[in-house]
């Protein structure tokens, strides 16, 4: 288990030099002059070269990126070149929404994921086809799509649920709750899609096995044998399933929040995008970056905890 | 016949059409047609759009469809089919220069690691490795936050980061190609490395490119119109079909067809990649399986109706008792009879051998007393009585209380016949709870466990009800599994081989358990084996199958000493060790 532990985290180290560097990089191509654009054309010649310091804007562009990379090990991550406001702080303040999105999308299509999946393995010709049908549309069809779908059906024709917005949990848990029924589901689609497909194929061949034989041989119930015996097999396909699927909605988050206009880094980034705000891109493409590296590290976890053999070893 | 057939060349690989064969799966077939069209019909939109897409007819505004407008127009009454026609030249050809990366980054990269292997490959799988790792859209905003509104910059990236996904399945089946004859005869007759790779491995990847191209165009578009829809990869007011989406948004509840038009339209596209992409490597499996496009799926097996009317009362004799019993497999070209009308009758109290090669039936016949068969056999005649009562045809919810405290299973392979993931013990509980009419709780339980796991002879068992199946020998778990089939107090135990996959050492204290249980308990075991030399040590009587029939029947002096049957003779005389039992049942 630990191998595995320690090459995850060697390979992150390249991964944050490397993801840092392509964004730095980009920097030395941004049209113009950052300072001027950020400081406008009434700021005076000590503001300027002060903020071309702080920048590291003096600097050759290897050591821009040296200095960069040194501020962000040190937690300093800029400020924003719009609003002046620290980079860092923008996050920890946009984080936690996206984090509610990812872990609820998550565990909802485990949870309905593995149903379906066992469902469907254990029921007929039919009941596969259509199965097979719906995964293809759930994992096919364009995913802002369905969000505007869901808003159209759920929020505008049957106005269960809020249309957009995010109410903080401190003001009302309730309506915090019911703004994020629509983006969890919309965000979980996809992967519904996959984890029913691989919990559905790694339940037909653990069928087959022959220990469920000798299960169904010793009069054990079909409910025990799947649940329980075949399930707690394909826990290792299930649980990397899950982990592909958590990474895809890190990104997936984006078009979410801008749908449903939730205060995540999603929206961040893209109005970011818009305003050439290049440390804030820079900050959340390292969060992403870091995110992905921990559900890595935790799925790795997952995996040893799954398998009898390394865990007794 | 007037010409002979072409001689097949095995010094070079035969190009091979990866879109042969399409028009037999019709899903396919419709799937290129949508892309084809689709692709078309954009690249032709100047000639074929009614309206420019930018033209404003306020007028107009959100109409219906209509002679002018077959679509109808939007907000602005611009035409949507127009808009739709021209929207599309910013998704394809995001996707285009996407998939372009993608395919020839990935498989450069891909050929280079898997056929040069050595440091390059170490290098460029490490390479992979971190490209995998990197959250492609994010860096995609960061060109974008640069590159304003740059299409092409954007879905350059997206491609060059996702084609070590595409490097890393070149290279697998690379390197499985690298070992095939036809390119080991290319390297020995002095080709070069290069000609090697563009010559020889490329045209056995062509259908895999296309495979991958398919899946990959259908995520590059999701992500192309993820981006038109927040306006970052077209600047308004052109029309582009993420962006129409986005436009449609504003005014979901005025004219909600907007929304299913523009996104159906996406999703069309992206279903027919889809779908595309499997049917192409559908086609490709079959192509090397040589199956073609026959249909896989088996031909179903049509069950005969009882044929003689005495089947309905029990034998009266035998605790087990199969009367011309017949069992099928549906397999693709037809059912095939794999048991053949096949009667016997085994008592109580006695070791009954089921004799024959693989393939002779035997397990199978076995397997279906327990209603165990594989999905596609059924018993298609005949009848098996187990105590007077009918088991052949019963309901599976019957079949379930049957098993195990009636008629219970030891398999072939004990490594691989329990649980992995539980402990011996908290199997054998499961199955004592079920079968055992165990009252009582829990340490009821446990102690019924542990009465098993001595009567197998088992020393220490609760150290061995701790254990994982890992951690214990085949012989030991061999034990367990009978531990286990005896837990329920069955009248008759099938074995299926229970010593084939043991040692010889550990072969003789099984069957030495399995007699001494049968005197203990009085049960009735069916062993079945291909081993004469277990037949002649272990059993009573036996009956010696060879391709679903029954060749020779009797007791085993009789078998061994007075084989009536060829088959049975051959089988004695192939067998090296018949000597010695030989004078062992003498």
């Amino acid at each position: 288990m630990f191998p595995i532990i320690f090459r995850r985290l060697a390979l992150a180290v390249p991964l944050l030099v490397i993801v840092s560097a392509i964004t730095s990089l980009l920097e030395s191509f941004v049209p113009g002059d950052p300072a001027r654009t950020i400081l406008g054309i009434n700021a005076t010649q000590e503001q300027y070269d002060a903020l071309r310091a702080t920048l590291h804007l003096d600097k050759p562009f290897a050591e821009q990126y040296w200095l960069y990379l040194r501020d962000i090990l040190h937690g300093d991550f800029g400020s924003s070149l719009f609003s002046g406001e620290s980079v860092l702080a923008l996050i920890g303040q946009r984080l936690p929404v996206t984090l509610i999105l990812v872990i609820g999308a998550t565990v909802l299509s485990t949870l309905v994921g593995v149903l379906l999946g066992v469902y469907s393995a254990t029921r007929g010709r039919v009941s596969r086809r259509l199965f097979d049908i719906v995964s293809l549309l759930g994992s096919a069809l364009p995913n802002f799509w369905l969000a505007l779908m869901l808003v159209s059906l759920f929020a505008i024709r049957f106005p269960i649920f809020p249309a957009t917005g995010y109410t903080p949990f401190a003001q009302s848990p309730g309506q915090w709750a019911a703004g994020l029924v629509l983006p969890v589901i919309a965000l979980s689609i996809g992967g519904v899609a996959l984890i029913s497909k691989i919990t559905r194929d790694a339940m037909l061949s653990t069928l087959g096995l022959d220990y469920i034989r000798t299960l169904r041989a010793s009069g054990v119930r079909p409910a025990s044998i799947v649940w329980k015996h075949a399930l707690r097999s394909c826990g290792l396909p299930v649980a990397t399933a899950i982990g592909i699927t958590m990474i895809a909605y890190i990104p997936g988050t984006i078009l979410v929040e801008n749908i449903f206009t939730l205060p995540g880094l999603g929206t961040t980034v893209v109005d970011a995008t818009n305003q050439h705000d290049l440390p804030v891109v820079q900050g959340v493409a390292i969060t992403f970056t870091m995110l992905v590296i921990a559900i890595n590290l935790l799925v790795d976890v997952l995996y040893s905890l799954l398998n009898p053999k390394v865990r007794v070893a | 016949m007037t010409a002979a057939d072409p001689p097949v060349s095995v010094s070079s690989r035969k190009w091979t059409n990866p879109f042969a064969g399409i028009w037999r799966r019709p899903l396919t077939a419709a799937a290129l047609a949508v892309v084809l069209t689709v692709t078309v019909a954009v690249i032709l939109a100047p000639l074929l759009a009614p309206h420019p897409p930018l033209a404003q007819d306020l007028l107009h505004a959100r109409g219906g469809p209509s002679a002018s407008h077959p679509l109808g127009t939007d907000e602005l009454g611009r035409d949507v089919l127009s808009r739709l026609l021209y929207g599309g030249r910013p998704a394809l050809l995001g996707v285009g220069v996407a998939v372009s990366v993608y395919i020839v980054l990935g498989m450069s990269l891909g050929i280079l690691a898997g056929y040069l292997r050595g440091w390059t490959d170490r290098v460029i799988v490490g390479l992979m490795d971190v490209m995998l790792s990197v959250p492609a859209v994010i860096i995609m905003l960061a060109v974008l936050a640069i590159f304003s509104q740059s299409n092409v910059a954007a879905m350059l990236t997206l491609g060059f980061l996702s084609a070590a996904g595409l490097a890393r399945i070149i290279r697998s089946s690379c390197i499985a190609l690298r070992e095939e004859l036809f390119v080991d005869a290319a390297r020995v007759s002095g080709l070069s490395a290069a000609r090697i790779m563009a010559r020889h491995i490329f045209p056995g990847l062509v259908g895999l490119l296309l495979v991958q191209m398919c899946l990959f165009s259908g995520i590059a578009l999701m992500v192309q119109t993820g981006l038109g829809f927040l306006g970052l990869a077209t600047p308004p007011p052109a029309p582009s079909w993420g962006g129409m989406v986005g436009e449609a948004s504003q005014v979901m509840e005025q004219s909600p067809s907007l929304l299913l038009i523009s996104g159906g339209l996406i999703g069309l596209m992206s279903v027919a990649f889809g779908l595309l992409g499997d049917g192409l490597r559908d086609l490709t499996q079959d192509r090397r399986q040589g199956t073609g496009s026959r249909s896989q799926r088996p031909v179903p097996v049509a069950v005969a109706k009882d044929t003689a009317e005495a089947s309905d009362t029990p034998p009266d004799a035998g605790v087990l008792a199969v009367r011309d019993y017949s069992i099928a497999f549906a397999t693709p070209q037809g059912p095939r009879t794999v048991v053949d009308s096949v009667s016997f009758t085994v008592n109580t109290g006695e070791i009954f051998g089921l004799v024959g090669e693989s393939g002779s039936g035997k397990t199978v016949t076995g397997l279906s007393l327990l209603g165990l068969l594989a999905p596609n056999g059924t018993v298609t005649g005949g009848s098996a009585w187990l105590a007077g009562r009918r088991i052949s045809g019963l309901p599976e919810r019957d079949l379930q209380r049957i098993r195990g405290s009636e008629i219970a299973l030891v398999s072939q392979e004990p490594m691989v016949a329990l649980d992995p993931n539980f402990t011996i013990g908290s199997q054998l509980s499961e199955v004592v709870r079920r079968t055992g009419a165990v009252s009582g709780g829990k340490d009821a339980v446990g102690q019924r466990v542990r009465e098993l796991l001595s009567s197998v002879h088992l020393r220490d068992p609760d150290d061995i009800a701790r254990r994982h199946p890992h951690e214990l020998s085949g012989g030991m778990l061999q034990r367990v599994a009978i531990a286990m089939a005896l837990a329920g107090s069955p009248k008759v135990l099938i074995a299926d081989e229970p010593t084939t996959a043991l040692d010889v050492t550990v072969q003789a204290g099984i069957l030495d358990l399995l007699r001494s249980l049968r005197d203990e308990r009085g049960m009735a075991i069916i062993l079945i084996t291909h081993d004469l030399g277990v037949v002649a040590d272990s059993c009573d009587r036996a009956i010696v199958m060879e391709q679903g029939r029954i060749v020779e029947e009797g007791s085993v002096e009789d078998i061994f000493y007075r084989p009536q049957h060829p088959y049975t003779k051959k089988l004695i005389e192939s067998t090296p060790s018949i000597a010695r039992t030989e004078g062992r049942v003498a």
